[in-house]
């Protein structure tokens, strides 16, 4: 087990390298630079911006010289747009927002869309898995940029009841509504997986075993079922986690939550090379960890699986 | 009063094809202490007869008519009542015991939550229980293989596990369904002894249901052959051995290869089993069987005894068969 992880970290190493250098290359293959206006810039103060962030250095150096300030200083370069701002600064700022809300988003789109998955399965064919797969059809097809205005306009405008953005240090008043808005189709996703694949399970011998053994449902589906039913959600909820806690542009736009999300999308229009790559490698980093941790959950699970 | 009283029993299925009819007015008893073999080919309804006497039909299963254990109904029972029998009154072992197993669990908890539920012992009592258990079954190291893994055993190692399992309670009737079918033919010899001496030992009832006439002659006081989920012929085993009196008994025995049989070409029934959607209005074996006449497509004497303890559903009488 312990070899399979440092085998694995190991390995994690050239794949983050290499995506480095292809968004790098792709960003620079892009027409355009983060200087590029509407009204031109007189060449020769281009050629100072230019010069003062390395970009009049051959594209190879620019990129030797950007990942070595990662490898030794851990340092992501300056934002091209934002002056006096790092990335590491930007990146501080953001990303403890999205990991607050994307975090407690994946707590409430499991929970409920586990349950909701098992409730439909264990009772086939009745109101209740025809009323969950609606729930589940209808939050998938709603999209968040649908239902953020939605909500803001229930919520705030009519009721008055929650604040219509902000964030406040995460108080709930104003998570409560970026949570819905990023679970929603999560939970969806969730609960269609888990009730297919505990369908599935339930039609298998071994449960047909446990039921011979004259347990009680409850217990066949809690303690023989459930196991093997979340193995393939299991391998879902690695990269949605990485999704949720990077963030979503939806979020941070219509609830100003100020998360990493809206950074990102920023930072692609404005051509912020440094802020977009390194969010990149935040992403790429966190993908390759949270598929780590899945492989790892799943050898606890199915003890068929040894590293 | 016999002790599994099925009267009437019918199984139909409803599929996107037409309702399938598996079990076709099944009467059937069984005493204390008994042995029976269900005989029949892939698809006669031998399972599923198992399967509604447990009540374990797939969803898409409606079982009908009686099943009487010690004199109480159990078909279509509430689950909590049907939860009462199963594994204390009646186990079953299952066909495949590479799945039948929980791979996910390990076999002390797979075994001990029995004994937990059912007898209401401590974790510590269960364990020991089913180390006893996995002892009487032959298990080598009973002691120190038991936190294993299903994976961890041997096909038939798996299958004593299984066994193991299904006897904590102490079960009055077991029923075995195609116990040995998946293993390899010297691992199949060792369960069906150990099943033997098991229940000899306990002293239970057992169904054995295969469609191996050869574990059938060793094991079974009594035979019913099963075809298009019904019975074609109910004996005692030497008997239908040596005079069976139905045409697909005849069938069944004469394909059994014989060493002595050397060059001749091996004897197979015609034909293939009926397609159930459309139950047959007379014998279901009348479309492959060599003395069926007009007669026998649209109508089929019921079960009648022949001879003492024999019987029979067939138009021929069993001279004209000979």
């Amino acid at each position: 087990m312990f070899s399979f992880v440092v085998k694995r970290l190991a390995v994690a190493v050239p794949t983050l390298l290499l995506l480095i250098v292809i968004s790098f290359l792709l960003m620079h293959a892009a027409p355009g630079g983060p200087f590029t206006q509407e009204r031109a810039l007189p060449p020769q103060v281009l050629a100072n911006l230019e010069a003062k962030y390395g970009l009049d250095q051959p594209l190879w150096r620019q990129l030797v010289t950007y990942v070595w300030g990662i490898v030794a200083h851990f340092d992501f370069g300056p934002s091209f747009i934002y002056k006096d701002r790092t990335v590491n600064e930007i990146i501080a700022q953001g990303f403890p927002v999205t990991l607050t809300y994307g975090s407690v988003s994946f707590v409430v789109a499991v929970i409920v869309g586990i349950t909701l998955g098992v409730a439909a399965a264990i009772r086939h064919n009745s109101w209740l898995d025809y009323l969950a797969v609606g729930i589940s059809i209808g939050a998938q097809v709603l999209p968040n940029f649908v239902m953020a205005p939605l909500l803001l306009l229930t919520f705030t405008w009519w009721l008055g009841w929650l604040p219509g953005g902000g964030w406040e240090d995460g108080q709930w008043q104003y998570m409560v509504m970026p949570v819905i808005a990023l679970s929603t189709s999560y939970m969806a996703s969730i609960a269609r997986l888990t009730r297919a694949s505990m369908l599935e399970v339930l039609t298998s011998n071994h449960i047909r075993t446990a039921r011979a053994k004259g347990l009680p449902e409850r217990q066949v589906i809690l303690r023989h079922a459930l196991k093997p039913a979340l193995l393939p959600v299991m391998s879902y909820l690695g990269p949605a986690f990485v999704a949720m806690i990077t963030g979503s542009v939806v979020v941070d736009f219509f609830f100003s939550t100020g998360g990493i999300g809206r950074a990102f999308v920023d930072s692609a229009l404005n051509r912020d090379y440094a802020v977009m790559l390194g969010i990149t490698i935040l992403v790429g980093a966190l993908t390759i960890l949270f598929n780590l941790v899945v492989d790892v959950l799943y050898g606890w699970i199915d003890p068929k699986i040894r590293y | 009063m016999a002790m599994l009283d099925i009267r009437d029993l019918t199984v139909r299925f409803d599929t996107p094809d037409g309702t399938v009819t598996a079990v076709n007015g099944v009467n059937l008893s069984l005493d204390r202490g008994e042995t029976l073999g269900i005989v029949g080919e892939s698809g006669s309804g031998k399972s599923q007869l198992a399967f509604a006497v447990m009540g374990l039909l797939a969803k898409n299963g409606r079982a009908t008519g009686s099943v009487a254990f010690d004199g109480r109904e159990i078909l279509n029972a509430p689950p909590a009542d049907i939860n009462r029998v199963r594994a204390t009154k009646i186990a079953m072992v299952f066909q495949d015991p590479m799945t039948s197993l929980n791979p996910y669990m390990r076999v002390s908890d797979q075994m001990a939550e029995v004994l937990i539920h059912h007898k209401g012992m401590s974790k510590s009592q269960a364990l020991a229980e089913c180390v006893r258990m996995l002892d009487a079954v032959k298990i080598p190291d009973a002691a120190g293989r038991v936190r294993l893994f299903p994976h961890e055993f041997s096909g038939g190692m798996r299958q004593r596990v299984m066994i193991a399992m299904s006897l904590l309670c102490r079960p009055e009737l077991l029923i075995a369904d195609e116990p040995t079918t998946a293993l390899d033919v010297t691992v199949q010899a060792q369960i069906m002894t150990l099943l033997g001496d098991l229940r000899r030992d306990f002293g239970m009832a057992t169904i054995l249901i295969t469609h191996d006439l050869g574990v059938v002659a060793g094991f079974c006081e009594r035979v019913v052959v099963l075809y298009g989920g019904q019975i074609m012929e109910q004996s005692p085993t030497d008997p239908l051995f040596a005079t069976p009196a139905h045409p697909y008994t005849r069938g069944l025995l004469g394909a059994i290869p014989r060493v002595d049989q050397e060059g001749e070409e091996l004897s197979a029934i015609p034909g293939s089993p009926p397609n159930m959607t459309r139950a047959p209005k007379g014998c279901p074996f009348a479309p492959r069987c060599a003395h069926a006449g007009e007669d026998c497509l649209d109508h089929l004497d019921p079960l009648t005894e022949f001879a003492p303890g024999r019987w029979r559903a067939c138009n021929r009488s069993v001279e004209e068969l000979a």
